[in-house]
């Protein structure tokens, strides 16, 4: 209203009130535009870290009851309706350290060759294009390939072995990435001062790069376990099977894991409602070990990242 | 004394290039041995058969093995996760380069890792126990175990792949960029359209479409949530069966290299390609759009 009164009067000193209105009002828009779109970019950042604390609330809330220490020690009873989830917390550890054991050395010197040896050009590029590929293969298409390559190809059966490569293939890619990353990070003033000194290239690498990056390079080595402690599809066919009361005696031992176990418990037990308290239980377990790696993963970055700001 | 050196210099090299070989390796043995276990079902199923065709009864005699059921399944879970996951992950990925404070970054940025490392068996569960019962009072539905569903949980996990590789995206735009826009007497909200995005676009797109693959791979959520009938959905509250799903549930009973195996495995192809074919045209993006600064604009 007070425009068209201004525009009328036609004065001077009111046009110039008028210019300062509009900018006023043009402003106020703008900014109430501006706060709306901030606030849902907020509400979206806001929806996704209550969905990470709804999950592992509604784990703990309902599993820590399941927790004692009979359902830690003891392997399951009575048609895995009772008991514990020993074996499967063997099964997991085993399964995600063999994986680590195998995929930590490939991908440490797979990230040494392509960020200290590699030059640009069609190789690296390929190299590439495989560990980006490799990192986008579907979970149950490891499992597919297990079976066929590790379980029937090389005569391994259902193994922790055969699990245990399976798993440390689809890792490859995270160790890989988290190695070059902490590659990088070390400083090239470290190597042109080393190599100064007329240490050779991979005198440099072993004395001076490697342990600079260890660290962060052990970091990755956390993500890696944690990422296939995880996974069920590819041990699906290739490691865990649905009961065995024993704890593994060797490599070559069929075994229960704690993914596994929660999805059997929770579509194919026997008694999937009465079963409800032990599926929340080894969640609750499985949900703590992979974020309990994952957060000690986190504050060592953290710290590092504080601590040595090349 | 420099040749011994020179030597294992060299011998060193020659090794960590065949390690770093490793990977390149194991993807090439995978496409290997899923076609060596998968093609010869095309023997006896033609492959437009087993693509287009409309039933999938690998137990019943004769044995149906049409995948198409399965197909639209995946595809429609992975786009309607794609409509929830990517405005989400895009619009966080904005809030923690752009608007966020130091500290709250500090915070959420663990927050979205964190929710990336939660293992799929308990997103699956918690889609069972939780999501179900509730989508099936609210919606009043005979079952909470649905395509919605499923597409809800895979949103979820497709999140932080949208999210982190976006924001690095996003914080990787030169600051003179936006320095000159809000110098011009752009808002900080315009600037953020007008030319954080624009600049970043080649990042988000590498961003959705990674997202969007490891939805349409992801099997234990849809293997728990998705309902399981291999039929093509009506409706997004109907039960669907993805590829990844059908694979899973189905290969413990499969008798060995009998049809319904082969079938599983020719499944996997499909599915392998699937994601192989999202892969290639995320690097071809990443590659041909290269984000190297103020000339890409």
């Amino acid at each position: 209203m007070i425009e068209t009164d201004t525009i009328k009067s036609g004065t001077a000193e009111n046009n110039k009130k008028f210019v300062f209105t509009t900018a006023e009002k043009t402003r106020k828009r703008r900014h109430f535009v501006e706060s709306l779109f901030f606030s849902l970019f907020r509400l979206s950042a806001l929806i996704n870290a209550s969905a990470l604390i709804i999950i592992v609330y509604f784990m703990a809330s309902r599993g820590w009851r399941a927790i004692t220490w009979t359902f830690l020690t003891q392997p399951p009873m009575d048609s895995m309706t009772k008991g514990g989830i020993l074996p499967c917390i063997v099964g997991t550890v085993c399964l995600s350290i063999g994986a680590i054991v195998i995929a930590f050395p490939i991908g440490v010197a797979s990230a040494v060759y392509l960020n200290e040896y590699a030059k640009p050009g069609r190789t690296i590029r390929l190299i590439r294009l495989g560990i980006n590929n490799l990192a986008g293969v579907p979970s149950v298409v490891f499992g597919l390939f297990g079976l066929a390559f590790f379980v029937i190809y090389l005569k391994m059966g259902v193994s922790i072995l055969a699990g245990a490569l399976t798993l440390g293939a689809m890792s490859l890619p995270v160790i890989i990435g988290a190695s070059e990353e902490a590659l990088k990070s070390v400083p090239d003033t470290y190597r042109e001062a080393s190599l100064g000194l007329g240490a050779t290239k991979w005198q440099t690498i072993y004395r001076v790069v490697l342990p600079a990056a260890l660290p962060s390079i052990m970091t990755g080595g956390i993500l890696g376990i944690s990422r296939a402690a995880g996974e069920t599809a590819p041990i699906m066919f290739t490691a865990a099977v649905f009961f065995i009361p024993n704890l593994p005696t060797s490599v070559f031992d069929k075994i229960m894991a704690l993914p596994y176990h929660i999805y059997v418990l929770a579509t194919a037990g026997t008694e999937i409602e009465a079963t409800r308290h032990l599926q929340y239980g080894t969640a609750l377990i499985l949900v703590a070990l992979v974020l309990g790696m994952n957060l000690v993963a986190i504050i060592i970055r953290t710290k590092l990242r504080n601590k040595m700001k090349f | 004394m420099a040749k011994p050196r020179k030597i294992k210099e060299s011998l060193i090299r020659n090794i960590m290039f065949v390690v770093a070989s490793a990977s390149i390796t194991i993807l090439f043995l995978i496409m290997l041995f899923l076609f060596w276990e998968g093609i010869p079902l095309f023997k006896t199923v033609p492959v437009q058969d087993f693509v287009l065709g409309e039933y999938w009864y690998p137990t019943s005699d004769p044995p149906d093995f049409g995948i198409f059921p399965l197909i639209i399944a995946s595809v429609v879970v992975t786009v309607l996760s794609a409509v929830i996951s990517i405005p989400l992950g895009v619009m966080t990925a904005i809030y923690l380069a752009e608007i966020a404070t130091h500290k709250v970054r500090e915070l959420a940025k663990p927050l979205v890792e964190l929710l990336a490392a939660l293992p799929s068996v308990v997103i699956g569960f918690f889609g069972m126990v939780v999501v179900a019962p509730f989508l099936q009072d609210v919606f009043d539905i005979p079952t909470g175990l649905n395509a919605f569903n499923a597409s809800l949980m895979l949103a979820f996990m497709s999140v932080p792949t949208i999210c982190s590789l976006s924001e690095d995206a996003i914080y990787s735009v030169p600051d003179n960029l936006k320095e000159a826009s809000l110098a011009l007497g752009a808002t900080k909200l315009t600037t953020i359209i007008r030319v954080i995005l624009p600049a970043s676009l080649s990042g988000i797109s590498t961003a959705v479409i990674l997202g969007m693959s490891r939805a349409i791979g992801e099997t234990m959520v849809v293997l728990m949530v998705a309902g399981g009938a291999a039929m093509v959905p009506t409706s997004v509250f109907d039960p669907v069966r993805p590829l990844p799903a059908s694979i899973a549930a189905e290969m413990a009973e499969a008798p060995f290299r009998g049809p319904h195996y082969r079938a599983l495995f020719a499944t996997g192809v499909v599915l392998f390609l699937f994601t192989l074919l999202f892969n290639i045209i995320a690097d071809h993006i990443a590659h041909k759009y290269k984000q190297v600064g103020d000339a890409t604009l």
